[in-house]
């Protein structure tokens, strides 16, 4: 099984390699994008028989590595379960991209690369095989990002991209190093003998929270996240959103849960926990405001991050406690929703690359009433929403119901403080799916329902039968996976025991998933029985009462005069826009959370000038965290400046004392 | 740099046999001698004014690292640092120090060069990275030969002593010599450690034969422009200024 996985991945990179000639060609893109798939589909399939049959216990060697010893290749539950949402995602959005036509031949060879490096990470039992995969993945998706690269917010978008990917490899690499240095080894095996303590245990746990974070986006690090998904085509925004931030989660997840023993105490959860509401709830937040459909969509997927963190903060609390059966609670749904926000997330921001391609334009208000003109991507869109708005019996139901569920079992950990900080972690959390939610229906709303509002939009057009199947796929799983979540977590049992080191049972049955006392359960096949029996009462109830067919007929335009002919579709100004439906949650929480402004600018009577609306807001990591860092990188450039200016003397001087001041270290060290 | 025993002379061609050598005998004695040489001409350089008495001291430091070379080459019966001691003897006891002269004659330089830091500090902190050389290296090559240390430590000394003459002489030719006499370090280091190749003191050598040209073709650049070869009167005129 583990030569099949080197295989899967070394035909990724010979794909990359095999992408430079055939960029030119006119099928080069079909060809390398059906290489992926299939490689990807294996990859699925792979960690799916991994998970049914029990991961191999064997550790494979790679015949090269770091000077001191192999690279060694393993596959155990954790990795299997992500490698799995990594082959799913991977194969939709391949398929996607042949659909979608070529792109430019330079973003060819970087796709099966960041696909090859997401499953390094994955498959690597050395935390030296960990990080390069990590940074072969980082790289290649700058390169994506920085693939239309002649707009100047696309150029500033990578270059964040590249400085936070930069310093999410500067945290992990003294991160694992830290654990090797005292361990003696860089196996995972040596790392898991000897868990770090004191100050060792403290260091590690806030490097990798800091480097992981800021690879998956987690407030405050996650100002690069809303800029960069925009910046790559729509399939590299999906792979991104959906497998690239859940690698770094398997990051952190694989650090501080497996890596660093079961004995850490129950205060580790609360960075995470508190790390992740705070995601939780700007990010859905900002999915309010937001009029861009990816930079709403990439929004949503920091509040989802933030979700994730916060169940896996519960589990490493609820184990520091010994309370076993909450633990698994906790990793159970942050599992289940990592792959559920995986699959579902991925189809929106496939569906945004339909509409984009479909209605030119990704800005919600030059959208609206696509419904009619493309009805398969406006059905796959909605399967996506509802999920995205954590609607039962969808995927993204089930994953918030366990974390709420592990959320409430908070009281249980006897330290009040804890009491208090997952009493106000379960406040935010239903907040932020509430938001979520908003967020959902204003984009569905303002995307595919009403009239056009812009000629372009207008004369959509449906997208071609691949990019639809690629659509229908993800749609397809997001309801399977809705509906059997609990198949999912028995599926998941090994990661459980891993994750929580405890011997209990997984908090599900095949049709329900329940909580570790079995108080209460869900049974999404019996909620998606009672709403269509409810939906088939209400039809028929319609059906028997309405006298007739039903009838087209001109819409009620508020007393306005019928759209002149240089207007077919109407005024646009007659329909709600994004900022105005955005408005009332700007003004209830946008002012204390993301500053946000409204200013009305009106004319002097006599002027003949318009009056103004403006509204606007930031995100509060641009003042509290961007600038400042600006300010001392151009404190620093300062002083650097000077050293320009000094003369030979000096210039010697300071390499001379250079060497003599390393002279004295070794002196001093062999002293001692 | 630990003396390389794997792939070098093999211990049994030594001319002085297998015996650990120290205090009192011969080959010891006498490669301590050399060194010490080297390192007394290295202070003598840092605290002497006159150039042309700094050129005599540095062709002096050059036909002492000559001489340090060949007895290396009988005491290990290398015959390839026979060719490293000529080449030393030719160039650095003759060759670099008689284009200096032709150098100091040509830019009438006869009299006294000023210095940055005063005799007395110098010297000082030339006995400071003395001791530091000695303490770095001697344990780090503890289980070398006696001769090997010593060796090391005096080089080592040679070259620090080198850079601070750099640091402390603001004229551009005693820039050059303290370059010359730490390259000399180099040196002494390599053919003190047994089974060093030769190839690496031919490039070195040639190295500093092409530094000797450019620095010689900038120093004369340089008072042919500005009529001065003191590097503090120079600096005001650098192209970039902040």
């Amino acid at each position: 099984m583990l030569t099949a996985l080197a295989l899967g991945i070394t035909v990724l990179v010979m794909l990359a390699i095999a992408a430079v000639p055939l960029g030119r060609h006119s099928h080069g893109g079909a060809i390398i994008h059906g290489g992926c798939l299939l490689a990807t589909l294996f990859l699925a399939g792979l960690a799916l028989a991994a998970l049914l049959a029990g991961p191999p216990e064997t550790v494979m060697a790679l015949p090269f590595g770091p000077p001191w010893g192999p690279a060694l290749l393993a596959l155990d539950g954790l990795s299997a379960w992500f490698l799995l949402l990594l082959g799913l995602i991977g194969a939709a959005a391949s398929l996607y991209a042949i659909g979608a036509g070529p792109g430019p031949a330079r973003a060819l060879p970087p796709y099966p690369l960041f696909l090859a490096g997401m499953a390094l990470t994955l498959a690597a039992a050395d935390a030296f095989l960990l990080l390069l995969g990590f940074e072969l993945m980082s790289l290649a998706s700058w390169a994506l990002v920085a693939q239309d690269h002649r707009e100047a917010e696309n150029r500033a978008a990578a270059r964040l991209y590249l400085i936070f990917a930069l310093l999410a490899g500067a945290c992990l690499v003294p991160a694992f190093g830290l654990l090797a240095g005292q361990a003696g080894g860089l196996d995972f095996a040596t790392l898991r003998a000897a868990p770090p303590d004191g100050w060792l245990a403290g260091a590690v746990l806030a490097l990798g929270l800091v480097g992981a974070g800021a690879k998956a986006g987690l407030v405050p690090l996650h100002a690069w996240l809303p800029l960069a998904h925009p910046a790559a085509p729509s399939h590299v925004s999906a792979l991104m959103s959906g497998a690239m931030t859940k690698i770094a989660l398997y990051v952190l997840a694989r650090l501080l849960l497996d890596l660093c023993g079961p004995a850490q105490p129950s205060w580790w959860g609360v960075p995470l926990l508190a790390v992740g509401a705070a995601s939780a709830l700007l990010g859905a937040l900002r999915a309010n405001m937001e009029d861009d459909i990816k930079t709403l969509l990439a929004c949503s997927t920091i509040e989802n991050l933030g979700f994730i963190t916060m169940a896996l903060g519960l589990a490493l609390a609820f184990r520091g406690a010994d309370l076993g059966p909450l633990a698994v609670l906790a990793a159970a749904a942050a599992l289940l929703h990592a792959l559920n926000h995986g699959v579902f997330k991925t189809l929106l921001f496939l569906a945004a690359g339909a509409i984009t391609h479909g209605a030119g334009s990704r800005r919600l208000d030059r959208l609206g009433g696509l419904i009619h003109v493309m009805p398969v991507t406006a059905l796959a869109a909605l399967v996506g929403v509802a999920a995205a708005a954590s609607l039962p019996p969808l995927s993204g139901f089930a994953g918030e119901w366990l974390l709420l569920q592990a959320l409430l079992a908070g009281w249980k950990v006897a330290d009040i403080a804890f009491q208090v900080v997952a009493a106000a972690a379960t406040a935010l959390a239903a907040m932020a799916a509430a938001l979520a939610a908003a967020a959902m229906v204003r984009l569905y709303g303002l995307v595919f329902l009403g009239r056009p509002r812009s000629p372009r939009g207008a004369g959509a057009r449906e997208v071609t039968a691949i990019e639809r199947w690629s659509l229908l796929l993800p749609a397809g799983l997001t309801v399977l996976f809705g509906l059997f979540p609990g198949l999912l977590v028995q599926l998941a049992a090994p990661v459980l025991q891993l994750l929580t080191s405890a011997a209990v049972r997984p908090p599900a049955s095949v049709l329900a998933l329940t909580t570790a006392e079995g108080a209460s359960a869900y049974y999404p096949l019996a909620v998606a029985l009672l709403l269509g029996l409810a939906l088939a009462a209400l039809v028929l109830l319609v059906r028997r009462r309405s006298p007739g067919a039903t009838q087209r007929g001109p819409v009620w335009n508020c007393g306005f005069i019928d759209p002149p002919a240089h207007l077919p579709f109407g005024d646009p100004l007659t329909q709600p826009t994004a900022g105005g439906i955005a408005q009332p949650l700007r003004r209830m929480l946008g002012g204390a959370l993301l500053a946000a402004r409204e200013q009305v600018e009106m004319p002097s009577p006599g002027d003949p000038r318009p009056a103004r609306y403006e509204a606007s807001f930031r995100d509060p990591s641009e003042p509290l965290l961007l600038a400042p860092l600006a300010r001392l990188r151009d404190d620093i450039t300062t002083q650097a400046e000077r050293l320009r200016a000094f003369t030979i003397r000096r210039n010697l001087s300071l390499g001379f004392g250079l060497l003599v001041g390393l002279l004295v270290l070794l002196a001093w060290l062999e002293a001692r | 740099m630990r003396p390389r025993h794997a792939g070098g002379v093999p211990s049994a061609r030594c001319a002085w046999g297998h015996g650990e050598l120290t205090f009192g005998q011969l080959p010891y004695d006498v490669a301590h001698l050399l060194g010490g040489g080297m390192l007394l001409l290295s202070f003598m350089l840092l605290y002497q004014r006159r150039i042309a008495a700094v050129i005599n001291a540095l062709a002096m430091q050059g036909a002492i690292l000559a001489a340090a070379a060949a007895w290396q080459g009988f005491v290990q019966a290398a015959p390839q640092l026979y060719l490293t001691a000529l080449i030393a003897l030719a160039a650095k006891a003759v060759l670099i120090p008689l284009a200096l002269r032709l150098a100091i004659r040509r830019l009438d330089l006869h009299r006294a060069a000023e210095t940055a830091l005063g005799i007395g500090p110098s010297l000082m902190a030339g006995v400071a990275l003395v001791a530091l050389a000695i303490l770095v290296v001697l344990p780090i090559t503890a289980g070398a030969h006696a001769i090997a240390r010593e060796d090391m430590a005096l080089a080592l000394s040679v070259v620090l002593l080198g850079m601070l003459m750099m640091i402390t002489r603001r004229n551009a030719i005693l820039q050059v010599v303290g370059l010359m006499s730490m390259e000399n370090g180099l040196i002494l280091a390599a053919v003190g450690v047994t089974g060093m190749p030769l190839v690496v003191e031919l490039s070195t050598a040639a190295l500093v034969m092409v530094l000797l040209v450019v620095a010689g073709v900038f120093v004369f650049q340089i008072r042919e422009r500005f009529d001065t070869v003191d590097i503090g009167l120079v600096e005001p005129h650098r192209g970039e200024q902040p």
